[in-house]
């Protein structure tokens, strides 16, 4: 540690940082552009300008970039410098020459950077007397606006797009005053990155296009810490509501996942939750045309109650709440509980749960992932599966480069890149298909499941001789694993990646084969938020439900469409006396339901989901859903509970019991308890207010129906109200508690760095959530049976599941962006395979016909079938000329 | 000392002096074969005894900037030669690269020897065709003679040099701007440090020099930097190419003592103004530079004499003002050309260069200009030294020149609604 001076005071600085870094994190007010936290200095925007000065006797000293220079050991600066100051404000004075002045009707006011650094360098007055430049903007597809004119010229957006997410079609255009930040033309953002650009751009030319359809200024937006529904990752977002909307979601900073950044379908899956499709009251249809009369809810639990009485079968989702489960789990007891995937998914991921837990290997977070200096991946198309964790490798690559930089500061972001140029950690990459990520890989391979399985089997072989060898193998492909071998055994952090995606258990055994191994690290992509919750939780699988009902049986359905998961789900429902379906979407499942419950999407209800790594985290409920109908699914299931006068659930009155029931019938998951502060949590005295101390319109948004202001909606389960009254943000609230970031003098989200313990660190207070997975401390269960090699067989092609980052997704399909970038369905196969323009596939109860897209890189024998677009995907099918 | 030697211009009356044949005529590549003898310390230590001033408009010492490079490196070491000649009244560079080509070849050739570099990049501005056409023949000429190439005259030493037309932008004479544009990138200036000389072209220690520094280079080996040296003041060694532009009987180049006055250059050889009208000013060496009073031409023209009168001797190319002159329009005008050349990078220059000059020209027009003079005064000196690049410096420092010497005339402009003149 060094210490430097700022302004006659002495602080704490690491000398490897820069000044502004350092400023920042002892939160003193230095306003800047360029930089940014995690892509590091250009010196381009001079907002940052500091005195600097040699020594206690130099009285004049001279301005320097704070973001450019180190925090060297007894340097000496000033901020409030008169010459520093004049000087940044006329840095704003001339980024306002062409800026509009058009706040009131722009989407970034209200949480716009350069208002806030204009404020905080006290420009206020116009010297400027000339005509403003303006620009043509363009349409860069459904989620992103554009409109140019506001552009301060910092290069954040073309350096995060290209630099850090590896995009191509976005780029500056022109010299001197007439910059131009967009694509060559007209265009969607090809990036699934491309969200991003919204909050990296400091001002509004870049802006939220759903956010737009349905606009509320950050000061009416209510938020609350929630996690992203979308994929096993589990990154941390905020999302916003006004007046019983959805209005968008933005990232939220958690170190250990999603740092600064989410993906697109994360950012723009939340349209399901105002979709028209929703279920708001509790139904009963009924007829052969499934009319269906609205129940009061009382009425509904009346008519489910009784039932209880008889045999109950619940089927349970990944993508509801632990609590939720648990609840249904303790409805229908653990015998008659099934978790509502298919028996392939479910054995997936139970092998993936037991390889964390009975091997040495520890899943690291996608911070570690960052971090790493050699990464095999094995099986996993990481863009589309667990975009966040593609991005995270885009960094990864950089680590080994970055690390033999000598004598050039890290911050120091084009130097360094000069210096590394094409340079690339080691990452080797087999996937079934070509992935977004293949530019990254030092070498790869693209063949079957099993093939990738077993080039898996023979590095760990190579590694260490305890595990099996692996016969038959191609030359190149043992030279391909002697090769991994090496380079994994050299790294100080492996990491091997991989997961469910590729549809084999072998290929996550080979995985967890090469982390044992060689000691890395083993991340492993689950298919859904909280599949990994749903493992612990246990039960069997929709067969095994299948099996457990008779005929007549009741069937609880929990936010789970059977259509989607099962060919069989008709004949299940058949069977069924009464199916009770609880969920917040109307879809095929629900049409059959006998009952139909209303239930709140993630932004309306709290709960904790467990993320691939084993990590439990609260989310929390945004917003009360209007009139009495929507609850929580565990509140549905309690209150059915409590009216057929079972005595499980009568002491649930709130989450926080729901929870405590949970970890008493499970000490294993106890952890779940400490992923969150519990609704008792006071800062003196206070809840914490979702919404922010400016909301406006807290009488006049109901003044239509009634001039009183409307009391405030009560909330037993979490520590927040949904009011602008309690503890603000300004305040030091523990991390997993944080609704927003904001603070005074700070209105946008680079006010993050008042919630870190320092730039780039931790948030206040530590990462929030609870690993419920460790890593066994047994010896190695090695295993012994690697698959043979792929073989054609005649008139059968093995079906290999490709996953589409908007497409493969069912929630996040409903927002019409999203929708509008997936493909049409199709199938893939190898060239020599592509017996015309479409072909019929049939096989196990799968029948369509479907354009053929060719891809160079199948093996023929093979066929690709996207995820969530054709239905249940068969393991095996038989293609034939249309 | 008084000298009438002359070295790169010695024998601009031989038409055949470009090709190698003429070259070699006059002792051409001697130096390089001299060189080849030498250690590279022995050869620097001559370019430091020279006092061999960047003659690129800055004039560090080319044998100081030499030992920046690294003691030790397993990378390639480049020399770059900036012929990106760009700044407004400067033409002398082009002079070397169309009449005298392979002094600028040879000098790359020994010069690669001191830096242990084997291969120099001849970054020329697009527009200099003739000078891309010289220099390409004097490379094909000199590799096809032996001295450049796998194995320079039997050495086994490898050195090779390339020539590389820019496409017209100033900025990119900016050393980095320059590097970035040879790698294939928009030119845009690095921000310092790491210097060249550590981390320059594709990453690698470079040197980048101007095409007279190192035109000069094979003189000095042959001679010897003390005698180049002895040409010249304390410490602007030997002889500089100076040119004249503007309002005299007659504009042109020649090849002087560093040291030799202003008044020598426009009066005895300029042949003094055009016409009856006196002179106003003169703009000392580009036009980044601030001006000069006719009082002031006395000054010795070496980088630090022209420092103390608070301008600079930039490439040494003068320009020349006549009474009449309105220097409002002649600011503008200047203006105009940075603006138009910033790389917009860096905000105060991006931001303020159009500014100034769209400042500069209201005052031409007489309209009002809110804030006067002042706000001229203060944009300028809000870029001054804040920028990444001296490109900033070059568009504040004139006007902020013309403001404190031809202030009064500024003032009237505002003050009539009006030219004056
Ligand atoms: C905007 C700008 C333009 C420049 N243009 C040139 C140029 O055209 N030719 C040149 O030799 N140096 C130019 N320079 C100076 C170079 O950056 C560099 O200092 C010079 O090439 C070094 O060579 P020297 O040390 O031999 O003078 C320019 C500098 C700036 C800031
Ligand atoms: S568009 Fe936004 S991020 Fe890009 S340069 Fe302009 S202000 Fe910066
Ligand atoms: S000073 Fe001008 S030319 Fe130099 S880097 Fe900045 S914007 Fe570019
Ligand atoms: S933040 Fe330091 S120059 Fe832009």
């Amino acid at each position: 540690m060094a210490t430097i001076v700022v302004d006659g005071r002495p602080y704490e600085a690491d000398p490897a940082r820069n000044l502004l870094d350092v400023c920042l994190s002892h939160k003193l007010d230095l306003p800047y552009f360029c930089w940014h936290p995690a892509m590091g200095s250009v010196g381009a925007c001079r907002q940052c300008a500091v005195k600097q000065f040699k020594d206690e006797n130099d009285t004049r000293g001279r301005l320097v970039m704070a973001c450019m220079t180190p925090a060297a050991d007894g340097a000496r600066f000033s901020i409030a410098d008169p010459e520093a100051k004049a000087f940044r404000a006329s840095v704003i004075e001339w980024l306002m020459l062409n800026h509009p002045h058009d706040c009131p009707v722009c989407d970034e006011g209200s949480e716009c950077h350069l208002q806030d650094m204009t404020v905080m360098t006290g420009h206020n007055e116009r010297r400027f007397r000339f005509p403003k430049r303006s620009y043509v903007n363009q349409d860069l597809g459904p989620f992103v606006n554009h409109e140019m004119n506001r552009c301060i010229q910092c290069y954040r957006c073309v350096r995060f797009y290209r630099d850090y997410a590896g995009g191509a079609d976005l780029d500056v255009f022109g010299v001197h005053d007439g910059l131009y930040f967009g694509r060559a033309g007209d265009g969607t953002l090809e990036s699934e990155y491309a969200g991003n650009l919204v909050e990296v751009c400091p001002t509004g030319v870049f802006t939220d296009k759903t956010l737009k359809r349905h606009y509320a200024r950050k000061w009416d937006l209510q938020t609350a810490p929630s996690i992203c529904v979308h994929c096993s990752l589990g990154c941390n977002v905020i999302p916003g509501e006004r007046a019983g909307e959805l209005r968008r979601i933005r990232n939220r900073y958690n170190r250990e996942i999603n740092g600064h950044f989410l993906c697109d379908r994360g950012r723009y899956g939340y349209e399901f939750v105002n979709d028209e499709r929703r279920v708001r009251r509790a139904l009963a249809p009924h007829g052969p045309d499934r009319s269906a009369d609205p129940l009061d809810p009382n009425e509904a639990i009346a008519r489910v109650a009784p039932l209880l009485a008889g045999r109950v079968v619940g089927i349970g989702s990944p993508r509801a709440s632990l609590e939720a489960n648990f609840a249904l789990q303790t409805l229908v007891g653990p015998d008659r509980f099934f978790q509502g995937i298919s028996t392939r998914d479910k054995r997936l991921v139970d092998t993936a749960l037991a390889l964390l837990r009975e091997g040495p290997s520890r899943a690291p977070t996608l911070h570690e992932v960052e971090r790493a200096d050699a990464v095999l991946v094995l099986g996993e198309d990481a863009p589309n599966t667990a975009p966040r964790l593609a991005l995270a490798l885009r960094q990864t690559a950089g680590v080994v480069p970055r690390q033999a930089v000598a004598g050039i500061p890290r911050w120091h972001d084009n130097a360094v890149r000069e210096l590394i140029q094409d340079a690339k950690t080691p990452i080797y990459l087999a996937t079934p298909v070509a992935t977004r990520i293949d530019d990254l890989a030092r070498r790869g391979q693209h063949a079957p499941p099993e093939e990738i399985a077993r080039l898996g089997f023979a590095v760990a072989h190579a590694l260490n001789a305890d595990a099996p060898p692996v016969g038959g193998l191609a030359p190149e492909v043992a030279a391909l694993a002697e090769e991994i071998a090496g380079v994994l055994r050299a790294a100080e952090r492996p990491v091997v990646v991989t997961g469910t995606s590729c549809g084999s258990e072998a290929v996550l055994r080979a995985a967890a084969q090469v982390a044992w191994a060689c000691g890395a690290g083993l991340c492993c992509v689950l298919p859904e938020c909280n599949s990994m919750g749903l493992a612990l939780l246990g039960g069997g699988s929709l067969d095994d439900a299948a099996r457990a009902l008779s005929d007549g049986d009741t069937l609880i359905v929990l936010e789970n469409d059977l259509y989607e998961r099962t060919t069989a789900a008709d004949a299940l429902l058949a069977r069924a006396g009464h199916v009770v379906v609880v969920d917040h979407l109307a879809h095929a499942t629900g049409a059959r339901a006998h009952t139909l419950l209303p239930a709140g999407t993630f932004a309306e209800s709290d709960g904790t989901l467990v993320n691939n790594e084993g990590r439990a985290q609260r989310f929390f409920q945004v917003f009360a859903p209007s009139g009495h109908s929507i609850r929580e699914s565990w509140r549905w299931l309690r209150d059915v509970m409590n009216a057929a006068g079972r005595a499980e659930a009568a002491g649930w009155h709130a989450l926080d019991d729901v929870i405590a029931a949970l970890a008493a019938a499970r000490p294993d998951l106890a952890g779940v308890r400490d992923a969150a502060p519990s609704a008792a949590w006071r800062f003196a005295g206070n809840k914490v207010a979702r919404l922010p101390h400016r909301a406006t319109g807290r009488t006049a948004l109901h003044a239509d129906r009634s001039v009183h202001e409307p009391r405030a909606v009560p909330d037993p389960d979490a520590p927040f109200n949904f009011s602008m009254e309690g503890a603000g943000v300004e305040l030091p609230l523990p991390a997993a508690l944080v609704p927003r970031f904001w603070s005074p003098g700070w209105n946008s989200e680079q006010a993050l760095h008042r919630f870190q313990e320092e730039v780039e660190g931790p948030l206040r207070g530590g990462t929030p959530g609870v690993r419920l997975v460790a890593p066994g401390a047994g010896p190695i269960p090695w295993w012994r049976d690697p698959p043979g090699p792929f073989r054609r067989r005649e008139g059968e092609w093995r079906v290999v599941p490709l996953h589409h980052v908007f497409g493969s997704d069912p929630l996040s399909m409903l927002s019409p962006g999203v929708a509008q970038r997936a493909p049409a369905p199709y199938v893939a196969l190898a060239p020599a395979d592509a017996l015309g323009a479409a072909v019929v596939v049939t096989g196990e109860g799968f029948a369509a016909t479907l354009p053929v897209r060719v891809l160079p890189e199948l093996t023929p024998g093979t066929a690709g079938l996207p995820v969530g677009l054709v239905g249940p995907l068969p393991a095996v099918v038989e293609v034939k000329p249309a | 000392m008084k000298t009438d030697v002359k070295i790169l211009t010695a024998h601009l009356d031989d038409p055949a002096w470009h090709t190698l044949a003429g070259y070699e005529r006059h002792g051409g590549y001697n130096a390089l074969r001299k060189a080849l003898k030498m250690t590279p310390d022995e050869i620097k230590a001559e370019v430091k005894a020279a006092n061999l001033r960047g003659r690129g408009g800055a004039g560090f010492p080319a044998g100081i900037k030499w030992g920046f490079l690294p003691k030790e490196t397993t990378k390639p070491i480049y020399l770059v030669i900036n012929a990106d000649e760009g700044e407004p009244g400067t033409f002398k560079d082009r002079l070397i690269m169309e009449r005298n080509p392979h002094s600028l070849i040879e000098g790359c050739l020994i010069a690669c020897w001191a830096l242990r570099a084997n291969t120099t990049y001849i970054y020329i501005r697009g527009e200099l065709f003739s000078s891309i056409q010289r220099i390409e023949r004097a490379i094909a000429e000199a590799r096809a003679k032996g001295y450049i190439g796998k194995n320079v005259l039997g050495t086994g030493w490898t050195c090779e040099i390339h020539a590389h037309p820019g496409a017209g932008a100033y900025i990119c004479g900016e050393e980095t701007a320059l590097i970035e544009s040879l790698e294939g990138k928009a030119g845009q200036p690095r921000n310092k440090p790491p210097f060249p000389a550590i981390q320059g072209l594709f990453d690698c220690p470079t040197i980048v020099n101007n095409v007279e520094t190192i035109a000069y280079v094979p003189w000095i080996i042959e001679n010897g930097g003390q005698t180049f040296a002895s040409f010249g003041t304390e410490r602007n060694g030997g002889l500089k190419i100076y040119g004249l532009s503007g309002h005299v009987k007659r504009p042109g180049l020649w090849e002087l003592p560093m040291g030799t006055t202003f008044s020598y250059l426009v009066n005895e050889l300029g042949g003094g103004m055009r016409g009856a009208k006196p002179m106003k000013g003169l703009i000392p060496g580009g036009s980044s530079c601030p001006p000069l009073l006719p009082n002031e031409l006395d000054t010795p023209m070496d980088f630090d004499a022209v420092k103390k009168v608070g301008t600079m001797l930039g490439t040494g190319c003068a320009t020349v003002f006549e009474e009449g002159v309105c220097t409002v329009r002649l600011g503008a005008r200047i203006a105009k050309f940075y603006e138009h050349e910033s790389c917009g990078q860096c905000t105060p220059c991006r931001e303020g260069t159009g500014w100034l000059h769209r400042n500069i020209e209201k005052l031409e027009r007489g309209e009002r200009l809110e804030g006067g003079i002042q706000l001229l005064d203060s944009i300028c000196g809000r870029i001054l030294g804040n920028t990444i690049c001296a490109l900033g410096d070059a568009a504040a420092m004139p006007i902020q020149g013309f403001l404190k010497k031809f202030g009064d005339e500024w003032q009237r402009h505002i003050d009539l609604g009006r030219c004056p003149l």
